[in-house]
């Protein structure tokens, strides 16, 4: 995976969030990460096929981050993790992907995507669909963090060497 | 017209559902809204109400938006009525295949009030 395509997902995030939530994400610095524990209480994923390479795309939100996303999108204040808040990573999960892959296809990367799943709980796993290299990036807002992962086959190599981690 | 016409909305996600009465509501004073989680239950509605303007999604499980429009498009009583897609699926080989399946109208996810406005105030002036 070319650290380029990074670039439309994080793009992506930015824009869905303020779009359809009016929230001000900022990016961090993309690291790779090495296991499959996620770092939020709730997570959308989302499998992406196409002719040459397929992958998936995660969004992990902490608890207190996605019950204020929501509360903005809804107009109304949430404060529990319920289905509602489940739907609405999905939703925001769908989007970031549909974002992000019609930037990808600008670049000449055409992908499909499934429909996305949502699992809650502390410490749940994230089951990336390839064994290439994960790509996190974390997220702040003004009422706390998240991370979207990317694992696109491909190229898995040369990102690895350019984020400065040794090939397995 | 505008007050009296009567919407479908279809998407597998209840947020999306309840963003969007919201905003037809807000910019369109439009309370008469049937909502439909896939492709199915929005054709059993089409069946049994009478439906001026559906907003579809693409990706839902059971039967997608597209192959809900190509349903809607063969049957003689709704081939008319306005079939927008609402939708994350923004690539260009997604939105040429809804148009020659006859689509009306195309939102790409994410949007705002004033998207929604801009494609949906033809309809609503002319009820068709």
């Amino acid at each position: 995976m070319n650290l380029k395509y990074i670039e439309p997902f994080i793009a992506a995030t930015i824009h869905v969030l303020e779009t359809m939530a009016f929230t001000q994400a900022t990016a961090g610095e993309a690291y790779l990460k090495d296991d499959q524990t996620a770092m939020g209480d709730v997570s959308g994923i989302i499998g992406m096929t196409g002719k040459e390479s397929s992958g998936t795309l995660s969004v992990s939100f902490t608890k207190n981050s996605i019950l204020a996303i929501v509360s903005n999108m809804f107009g109304d204040e949430i404060t529990e993790l319920n289905n509602e808040i489940k739907d609405a990573v999905g939703e925001i999960t769908n989007m970031i992907s549909g974002q992000a892959r019609q930037k990808l296809e600008e670049m000449g990367k055409s992908l499909d995507a499934a429909i996305p799943t949502v699992i809650t709980g502390i410490n749940h796993s994230i089951k990336h669909i390839t064994t290439y290299p994960i790509i996190a990036v974390p997220f702040s807002t003004d009422n706390g963090d998240f991370t979207i992962e990317i694992c696109l086959e491909e190229e898995g190599v040369s990102l690895r060497r350019k984020i400065g981690r040794e090939t397995p | 017209m505008a007050s009296e016409m009567c919407v479908l909305i279809v998407d597998d996600f209840s947020i999306m559902r309840g963003i969007i009465r919201r905003m037809l509501l807000k910019e369109f004073g439009t309370n008469n809204i049937f909502e439909a989680e896939d492709g199915i239950t929005a054709w059993q509605i089409l069946s049994s109400e009478k439906i001026d303007l559906v907003l579809c999604d693409w990706n839902m499980p059971n039967m997608t938006g597209l192959d809900l429009l190509e349903k809607v498009r063969a049957h003689k009583d709704f081939s008319k009525v306005p079939f927008i897609m609402i939708t994350a699926e923004g690539k260009k080989e997604n939105v040429i295949e809804a148009t020659k399946k006859g689509v009306s109208g195309y939102i790409i996810k994410p949007f705002t009030a004033k998207d929604l406005r801009k494609k949906l105030s033809p309809i609503f002036q002319t009820g068709e």
